[in-house]
């Protein structure tokens, strides 16, 4: 099987509300995958479990065949796996490459060391930058985050998880406020993202999910309603009624 | 200036930065009359260092870190009463039990956030002084420890009566962590507790191992304020209850935010306006200091955050704005 | 055997009023703590102005019992409300670390002023004639204000639960309590709110102070030394309940007085390692939330 990321029967409940319902998934490696519901739908807290920040009730996720079920957060993004916040969660004070520098150096193995200085650590700080510069924030390095406009501070968010080199990338609403100009700029990032980065993106612009993927699936309430292929989902009677139904009247 | 440290932050040492020394060692030659607070003020700015590191970098918030303190005190003290009054060895055990505690209790209480933290800290302090207070037979209870001779350093430097070596001997041990903590604070180590105290969730998904970055911050901090406490203890040559306690931590507290947190020489700011206003206002006015101080800490929070130091760099910036 | 029937029964009399002193006093503080996020390290301060307010009623003015009780929750209810709205208010947003060191700073001031007018030593406690001799019931002797005490505690309580559980002001605390931008926006005025709450809260802490004068002695240091066990009762009953601090305070006000008596060796010492090994167990306290 040629799964980056798997998931089996994933449950989660929030008291009486039950976010993740029997969840099966699948991306394959180099995917290029949405997964799109309605607001509640429990996108983000399916990417909370994958990601080891909320535990599930019950069932079991595997990332590149290995069981990563118990493990932690740092365990998971040592195995590849790097995500973006639906909400921007930067360090606000501190400028863009830090944001990205303490990523990198964190992948690198580098932030324990307590006596060379950070500057001192060329690597890192050259990797950051040209991420930065490959989206076209390289003038912005120096800049805190807190005084970008809102569409680039969403870039750095994507930066930050880029500094990590995942092999899965979930991104969560990575164009979520940002006006459609910027928002264009943001797609064309993704674009050009390597195509072997296993690549989840939750979104609810049809738009960019249109473009951008090659394979939806749909959440609602808590359980898979459809997958399948583009053109397949905008073809199914019970997506149009419950999700795209609603969004286009 | 600020010293906040990261990966663009300059690291190399600023002209001014030798100030502080200087004028220790002038006030050594120019003041012999003060060298005992002299060397009070520098053991208080070796735990306001420790403090900085946690409460100013880490963004730990702690009310308990005169535990570590008192801990290094009393180590130092039992260390001299019954088993040998040589110092450096004193030093080292007292340090490193300090060290010991915080990373028991590190590993402990640093699961917790928010209120649970504020109070396991509290607790684990007073747990500390009522155990001095109780265990007698080892700390003297409230009578406290004394009635030992340090012995000569490394055989050759005797504490004398006006209290040169004992302020030399601060001084040299204020220098070694001081270069230690700001090489620490401009490390990819001191950026990324930055970062835990920014934005811990995020720290978390770049995969950093935060609770064990935490833990170790603490252990370290928590070394440095034994080290403190056992230079008190032998420059004094006594060690009572006062080491312990809430009011202890709250005061360091105070003197770190008046010099200003998470910049180092607030950390030498304020400790020295501290103890200075303290010294020459409190014997005579002593509601007056303790109303004084309540008010700047108040005045403080509501409108200058930065205290001393954030004071004088907006000056600078001020005037730099002005002349250009 | 019959002894130490008899120490039981004192140490958990004693301990049951010690702990309903804590209860009244600390209760105030868990609200505004679970309502605002607000840590106020200085709520001792009010119990201690409470208590000199009814001290200097009765010693200097005269004053009787109940009117310089009265006085006393009105009047520091009343300088809370002054001090929420000139200085607290600014701080709801600010972190942690600002409001810790916001309220040092008032205790600070606050024993500063308490010594400069009282002096350093405890106040002299002058209870009236009717509240000084003893109870007998079941054939035991139970001095009449500590009866008083837990039984005025008693009812403190019950109004707090029926003003939370019955009331239109309870409902709007529940309601701000779990969600406060929900309850903003279905127009709860949250800032009124907050502030008839936090002065209740202290007001509360007033009438612990001046009741428990005779029990937590009162000095300058009182709002130092004392906060430990108000914070305690806090974090050990969880936030934003009523029940919490109530079995709080009486677990711990209970422990504590027999720990002394039986094992004074000990002190507080079991107090503290008993409130670590509860807050590691439940990070939110006893019927706290757990913490996320
Ligand atoms: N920590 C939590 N505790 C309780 N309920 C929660 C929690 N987190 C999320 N929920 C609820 O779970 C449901 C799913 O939330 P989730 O954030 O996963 O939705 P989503 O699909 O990402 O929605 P959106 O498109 O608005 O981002 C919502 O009803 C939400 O209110
Ligand atoms: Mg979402």
């Amino acid at each position: 099987m040629n799964a980056a990321l798997e998931v089996r029967k994933l449950c989660k409940s929030f008291g009486a509300l039950k976010v993740a319902d029997e969840i099966d998934f699948c991306l394959e490696r180099g995917a290029r995958h949405a997964l799109i519901g309605p607001n509640g739908a429990g996108k983000t807290t399916f990417i909370n479990m994958l990601t080891g920040r909320l535990r599930p009730s019950s069932g079991q996720m595997l990332l590149g065949g290995e069981d990563i079920t118990e493990l932690g957060q740092a365990a998971r993004v040592k195995r590849g796996l790097g995500r973006t916040f639906q909400i921007n969660t930067l360090f606000l004070k501190l400028p863009v490459i830090d944001n990205v520098a303490l990523s990198v150096a964190e992948r690198e193995g580098v932030a324990w060391r307590m006596f060379r200085a950070a500057n001192a650590h060329r690597g890192v700080i050259d990797e950051s930058m040209d991420l930065l510069q490959t989206l076209g924030l390289a003038e912005d390095a120096r800049n805190s985050v807190a005084r970008l406009p809102y569409g680039k501070q969403r870039l750095v968010e994507i930066a930050v998880a880029l500094g990590l080199k995942p092999r899965v990338l979930l991104l969560d609403e990575p164009a979520a406020g940002v006006p459609s100009l910027e928002s264009h700029r943001i797609l064309e990032v993704l674009a050009a993202l390597p195509g072997d980065i296993a690549i989840l993106i939750i979104e609810h612009d049809m738009d960019l999910v249109f473009r951008f993927a090659r394979r939806i699936t749909v959440l609602a309430q808590g359980a898979i309603l459809a997958e399948g292929a583009p053109a397949e989902i905008a073809e199914n009677q019970r997506v149009r009624e419950v999700y795209l139904g609603e969004r286009h009247v | 200036m600020t010293h906040s440290g990261g990966y663009v932050a300059d690291p190399r040492f600023r002209a001014i930065e030798w100030l502080p020394w200087l004028l220790a060692l002038l006030c050594f030659f120019v003041a012999p009359s003060y060298l005992p607070l002299g060397s009070y003020v520098l053991t208080m700015i070796i735990f306001a260092l420790s403090l900085d590191l946690v409460v100013g970098y880490a963004g730990i918030i702690t009310l308990g870190h005169s535990a570590y303190f008192g801990a290094g005190a009393y180590i130092a003290g039992i260390f001299a009463a019954r088993v040998s009054t040589e110092p450096l060895t004193g030093l080292a055990i007292s340090t490193v039990g300090a060290g010991l505690l915080g990373l028991l209790t590190g590993v402990v209480i640093l699961r917790t956030r928010g209120l649970a933290l504020l109070m396991l800290t509290l607790a684990i302090t007073s747990l500390c002084l009522e155990f001095a207070n109780k265990a007698t037979g080892w700390t003297g209870g409230a009578d406290g420890l004394g009635g030992f001779a340090i012995q000569p350093i490394l055989g050759l430097f005797k504490f004398d009566l006006f209290g040169k070596t004992a302020y030399l001997y601060c001084l040299v041990f204020l220098f070694a962590s001081w270069w230690l903590v700001r090489r620490m604070v401009y490390s990819p180590f001191g950026a990324s507790l930055t970062g835990i105290r920014e934005n811990d969730v995020r720290m978390n998904a770049v995969g950093a191992p935060v609770y064990m970055r935490l833990v170790v911050s603490y252990t370290i901090s928590a070394a440095l304020a034994g080290l403190a406490g056992a230079l008190l203890t032998q420059t004094t040559q006594y060690v009572g209850l006062k080491v312990l306690g809430f009011e202890l931590s709250g005061e360091l507290l105070v003197m770190l935010i008046l010099g200003g947190i998470g910049r180092i020489y607030g950390a030498f700011v304020g400790p020295l306006v501290y103890l200075l206003a303290q010294d020459y206002l409190a014997k005579q006015f002593p509601e007056y200091w303790y109303f004084g101080i309540g008010m700047i800490l108040v005045l403080v929070v509501m409108f200058v955050r930065g205290g001393i130091l954030g004071i004088v760099d907006a000056g600078i910036a001020k005037w730099r704005g002005a002349s250009a | 055997m019959q002894d130490f029937l008899s120490s039981l029964v004192s140490v958990a009399f004693h301990g049951l009023a010690y702990g309903m002193i804590l209860y009244v006093i600390s209760v105030g503080l868990s609200v505004t703590m679970g309502l605002m996020g607000f840590a106020n390290l200085a709520h001792g301060v009010f119990a201690m102005a409470g208590g000199y307010v009814m001290l200097t009623a009765i010693n200097s003015q005269g004053a009787p019992f109940p009117l310089a009780v009265a006085g006393a929750f009105v009047a520091v209810a009343l300088g809370s409300m002054v001090l929420e709205r000139l200085l607290y208010a600014r701080l709801y947003t600010a972190g942690e670390l600002e409001q810790v060191l916001f309220t040092i700073g008032l205790i600070f001031m606050a024993v500063a002023v308490a010594r400069l007018i009282y002096g350093a030593l405890p106040q002299p406690v002058h209870l009236p004639e009717y509240m000084k001799g003893q109870l007998r019931f079941l054939g035991r002797d139970f001095p009449t204000y500590r009866v008083f005490l837990i039984l005025f505690s008693i009812a403190i309580a019950a109004l707090l639960w029926f003003g939370v559980e019955r009331t239109r002001w309870g409902a709007m605390v529940r309601a701000a309590v779990d969600n406060r931008a929900m309850a903003q926006s279905v127009g709860v005025n949250t800032t009124r709110l907050f502030t008839l709450t936090f002065s209740l809260g202290s007001g509360l802490a007033a009438l612990g102070g001046a009741l428990g004068a005779d029990i937590i002695a009162i000095q300058p240091t009182y709002p130092f030394e004392h906060l430990v066990y108000f914070l305690i009762v806090v974090a050990v009953g969880g936030l934003g309940t009523l029940r919490g601090p109530f079995v709080a305070a009486l677990l711990i006000g209970v422990a504590d007085t027999a720990c002394k008596y039986w094992i004074p060796e000990l002190g507080a010492f079991f107090i503290f390692a008993a409130t670590i090994g509860i807050l590691l167990w439940r990070p939110g306290g006893l019927y706290g939330r757990a913490a996320t």
